[in-house]
């Protein structure tokens, strides 16, 4: 009875985990199919959006690229950077508002935070359209607008990563610092925000990664700017060109590549502190 | 030395907050452009919505209070506000099944291999959101393996039947709309019902075992009440973007699909219709709060913010 029993756990605990795995695994296939077809030669054909012959054309060959595609790469890194640098500022400044500080409106503003992640992009991306064109901005859309929109939903992100980090995070050290006559700005620079800095830099990567990923907001108020999810959206009508697929491996290569050192370096940090 | 403040929110007793106005200005920028971006433009939103609709964006707007604009935008597209919500609310429920099983997974059974199952929920993310969906337009594609599977084991019969296909087709169907909401929303859901299921302390669900409660009985009576807020959280992330999302139907539907978030941008951008797409986005916004604070209270959780 026991040896059934034991078969049947094992089942059990397994069947799920494979489950769990499946599901994992049907997220990436369409990863798979990025990647293969970013080698894919479909010069003969290009309105058919399938497997013809194999080539490493687009990896080697940037000139060869669609037209407008390499310009839109460049406008999406900008304002990639730009929205990166600006909500990366603003939400660790917040950060520390809401974890170290107490004040009145506080849980007021953390509802405004929550919101923008709970919105349905459609609806913030006309509100935003209808103030700009209300406020007379309607025919310089473009850069600054895009990069206005972009600030505004990564804030939220960036806040809520930074504040996970840093609620988390005990104050001994500090402490220690203080009492070894460390100043208040000595103690800040050199103990809690190096301790903090994997949060940061994780919510750097999310507002880039979210920043040169949007499509529905930036569609409404970008004018005739074109960005690369945008400049894919239109390729779609016309047949999309192989070389797109190029941008979206090497943004997931790299984003990996990110993500793990940040990992590393976080936990070589724990290491050092448990010791 | 606890504050009142301490005891108040629990916070850990080592860590004094400090009051003065420090906050104020730390917070100030961030807080301002959320204010100025984020909740100013939902007035002019609704401004917009109550636009005389003869105006232009050339003539300029003139604010009459013309609230037929609501009544006709509702009734011009109530086929695609309808379409969006059915296919959000199919496509959110798929999730759930899905996501649940992989949170449960990696919360209980995967051991070592979680922080490595958690990273690669979140790594997909990581590649251009359109063209993910335009691989599954290659998968899902009619001369594709994925079809002939489809037909031998009969589920594009199943579809038809249900009205989420047409022929013996995949792509360009509802089907192939849920299906691609599904997957670009699923790590919406698992995050969040990871992150309540591993807070499950096993010592309840092995002391319903004890106490001769059948796996599933377990399952339902004790871990499934347990991780709730992480469902109705999921459910909300998962369902509100999918409700407003129109690429999947754009770049995987066909012109019977079109849900409301394509009818609010073709308004906005070729049309300028300024007046119809405000009430429109005014009216998805109204519906969308209305059913979430529905749904809140019946799966009965206050701890969401």
């Amino acid at each position: 009875m026991s040896t059934v029993r034991t078969a049947r756990r094992w089942l059990g605990d397994h069947l799920v985990l494979g489950l769990g795995i499946l599901v994992l695994v049907y997220t990436f296939v369409p990863i798979a199919v990025v990647v293969l077809m970013s080698f894919n030669d479909s010069s003969k054909s290009r309105n058919v959006y399938k497997f013809q012959k194999f080539t490493l054309d687009h990896w080697l060959h940037p000139g060869g690229w669609a037209d407008g595609m390499g310009d839109s790469v460049i406008l999406s890194l900008e304002i990639a950077a730009a929205a990166t640098l600006v909500a990366t500022v603003l939400g660790t400044l917040a950060a520390f508002a809401l974890v170290r500080h107490r004040f009145a409106g506080r849980s007021a503003a953390n509802v405004i935070i929550f919101l923008p992640m709970a919105s349905p992009e459609i609806v913030m991306g006309s509100s935003l359209l209808s103030l700009f064109v209300a406020s007379g901005f309607g025919g310089q859309l473009g850069f600054w607008t895009i990069l206005i929109a972009h600030v505004m939903f990564c804030l939220s992100f960036v806040i809520v990563t930074v504040k996970a980090r840093l609620s988390g995070l005990n104050d001994n050290l500090e402490q220690a610092a203080m009492d070894l006559y460390a100043t208040e700005a000595q103690t800040f620079w050199r103990v809690t925000l190096p301790l903090v800095l994997p949060g940061i830099v994780g919510a750097a990567l999310l507002s880039f990664s979210l920043s040169f990923d949007d499509f529905i907001i930036t569609n409404l108020n970008a004018g005739q700017s074109v960005t690369f999810p945008m400049f894919v959206y239109g390729a779609n009508q016309r047949g999309v060109p192989m070389e797109v697929n190029v941008i979206g491996t090497a943004m997931f290569v790299i984003s990996i590549l990110v993500v793990l050192g940040n990992e590393l370096n976080r936990r070589r940090q724990e290491k050092a502190l448990t010791l | 030395m606890a504050t009142v403040d301490d005891v108040a929110t629990g916070g850990p007793p080592e860590h004094r907050p400090r009051r003065n106005l420090t906050g104020y200005w730390l917070i100030l920028p961030g807080a301002l452009w959320l204010l100025l971006f984020f909740v100013i433009p939902f007035y002019s939103l609704l401004a917009a919505s109550l636009f005389d609709p003869d105006g232009s964006v050339l003539t300029g707007y003139d604010v009459t209070f013309h609230v037929q604009n609501f009544g006709n935008a509702f009734w011009d597209y109530k086929e695609q506000i309808g379409r969006s919500l059915l296919y959000a609310a199919l496509a959110t429920a798929t999730c759930l099944v899905l996501g649940y099983v992989l949170a449960y997974a990696i919360a209980f059974k995967a051991g070592r291999w979680k922080n490595l199952m958690l990273v690669l929920v979140i790594a997909p993310f990581f590649t251009s959101f359109l063209l993910r969906t335009l691989s599954w337009k290659l998968i899902l594609a009619d001369d594709g393996w994925v079809v002939d599977v489809a037909q031998a084991i009969h589920l594009t019969d199943a579809l038809q039947l249900v009205n989420l296909a047409d022929g013996d087709r995949l792509l360009a169907t509802p089907f192939a709309v849920i299906a691609g909401l599904t997957y670009n929303f699923l790590p919406f859901m698992v995050l969040p019902l990871y992150a309540s299921l591993e807070k499950v302390d096993v010592r309840l669900i092995e002391a319903a075992g004890d106490l001769y409660a059948s796996p599933a009985r377990g399952f339902l009576k004790v871990t499934l009440p347990l991780s709730m807020p992480g469902v109705v959280a999921g459910t909300l992330l998962t369902f509100i973007p999918a409700t407003g999302d129109y690429v999947n139907d754009q770049l995987l539907g066909n012109t019977n699909t079109r849900m409301v978030g394509a009818s609010i941008q073709s308004l906005f951008t070729k049309e300028n219709d300024y007046a119809t797409a405000g009430a429109l986005s005014v009216i998805l916004m109204v519906i969308i709060v209305a059913a979430v604070m529905v749904y809140v209270r019946k799966a009965g959780t206050e701890e969401l913010v």
